[in-house]
């Protein structure tokens, strides 16, 4: 299948692409990854007049920490994000996440910005940007906006992102010293999209748990934090954490899997990280207690 | 500078399996369709032309990418490799043999965007585990092997050369 007929333009500064967005209205597309967007071309499931490709722009990509928060830039690619050594070291959720986005020639060309910028509810990064807090950085033609991250994602592939505005960032703030995290996806075939998936931090307190965040996706129309099952976690009830993903989680149904399988395979998910949150915060607190001096 | 001007048709100039070339190619010409038409680099095999197989997959700066994936115009400023430039430069001549010797095809229709995937992951260096190659290659579908001469033909290469110190990890 070939693309239908576009125009393209290849801005060499933010300045020149938020101009050309502006001057040609919602029928230009920015291009980042193109993963999504050439697929969406390829089979005619999307007619731009206009893409504004993003590659030759310099300064979008790259990943940098400063103050205490990690800024990864829009159009680093996804392996590059896992790859960051800020990233494996601080932000080892992510780079466990990685893995699980399509295969890894998808992920050489794919960023992250485009990513969170599309809002695909079954994908990887919009999810993690929910469990670490993120803030999205967006430019528009007049100023730059920063979102925080359960103010982004409003819906089906829908942000908050104006008409003329384009991601430049993400920005993540380093977690504690005391931080836990998990993170488990389930999908038919290795690099699908995700039939369920769960991004989960919180902090060890004790034997316990606290500021627990679950972000889920793959089962609503967009990422979706689980309050109520977060604060089943910090009281210890896994069982109740999971009963409450009933109220919290309204999953699609399709031919393929009803919607109460995807809410158990939710529950299943759960059930694993929560494993995983409380086995780091009791296995911090037995090398505390072996430390003897109690650092 | 001017500012740039939205086009329908780019001129484009990148290394192309070695050599230096350059063309006008339409912009919604996809890089598989640009490296065959353009270029008769038919080894580029075009197989769901939306990212799922992994049939077109090219090397752009050392890093493999479905060329359907990305527009032909886009390889500008880049350097580019196929199935045909890693042929005539003999540096993938050991997986070829042992794509041969494991019988890891079949109708072949898969073949080169296995062998310039598989290129990608032995030039990381180190001799990966049968998981890691079959991660590796998991977007690449093959309908004829079962993969599992494939992941033979793979680790057998990178034990070679890893045997040899001639792996990147050396």
């Amino acid at each position: 299948m070939k693309a239908p007929d576009f125009a393209y333009a290849r801005p060499a500064s933010l300045d020149e692409a938020l101009a050309l967005l502006a001057a040609h209205g919602e029928d230009a597309v920015p291009l980042a990854g193109g993963q999504s967007l050439v697929t969406a071309l390829n089979m005619r499931l999307s007619a731009p007049g206009l893409l504004v490709d993003l590659n030759a722009i310099p300064g979008l990509a790259g990943v940098s920490e400063a103050d205490g928060v990690v800024r990864i830039g829009a159009m680093t690619r996804h392996r590059d994000v896992g790859a960051a050594p800020v990233v494996r070291a601080r932000l080892p959720l992510l780079a466990a996440a990685l893995p699980h986005i399509a295969h890894p020639a998808i992920r050489n060309r794919g960023t992250i910005g485009g990513s969170v910028a599309l809002a695909d509810p079954a994908t990887e990064w919009p999810a993690c940007c929910l469990a670490l807090g993120a803030t999205v950085v967006v430019r528009g033609p007049e100023a730059e906006r920063r979102i925080a991250a359960e103010e982004f994602f409003l819906g089906l592939y829908t942000t908050a992102l104006e008409p003329g505005e384009i991601v430049t960032a993400v920005e993540i703030p380093l977690p504690p010293a005391d931080a836990v995290w998990g993170f488990e996806e389930l999908a038919r075939r290795h690099g699908d999209y995700a039939l369920a998936g769960l991004a989960a931090t919180a902090r060890r307190s004790g034997g316990g748990l606290t500021a627990v965040r679950l972000a889920f996706f793959g089962v609503g129309d967009r990422p979706v934090l689980a309050r109520a099952a977060a604060a089943a976690i910090e009281a210890g009830d896994v069982q109740a954490a999971q009963a409450a993903l009933a109220d919290e989680l309204d999953p699609p149904g399709d031919p393929a899997m009803r919607a109460a399988t995807r809410l158990h395979l939710a529950r299943v998910i759960l059930g694993r990280v929560a494993g995983t949150l409380l086995a780091g915060a009791s296995m911090a607190g037995a090398s505390m207690a072996g430390d003897g001096d109690g650092a | 500078m001017a500012p740039e001007a939205p086009e329908r048709e780019r001129a484009v100039a990148f290394t192309l399996n070695g050599e230096s070339v350059r063309c006008r190619a339409p912009v919604r010409t996809h890089l598989g369709d640009l490296l065959r038409d353009a270029f008769g680099l038919t080894g580029v095999h075009l197989g769901c032309e939306h990212g799922v197989c992994g049939a077109c997959t090219v090397l752009v700066d050392g890093r493999a990418v479905r060329a359907c994936l990305m527009l032909g115009v886009q390889a500008d400023g880049t350097v580019v490799e196929t199935v045909e430039g890693l042929t005539e430069s003999g540096s993938i001549r050991d997986l070829q043999d042992a794509f041969h010797a494991r019988n890891a095809l079949q109708c072949g229709y898969c073949t080169p965007g296995m062998l310039v995937t598989a290129a990608e992951l032995l030039a990381e260096g180190g001799v990966p585990e049968r998981a890691a190659i079959r991660d590796a290659i998991a977007g690449n579908y093959c309908r004829c092997t079962g993969y599992h001469a494939i992941v033979d033909a793979i680790a057998t290469t990178a034990e070679a050369r890893h045997a040899a110190g001639r792996d990147a990890a050396e």
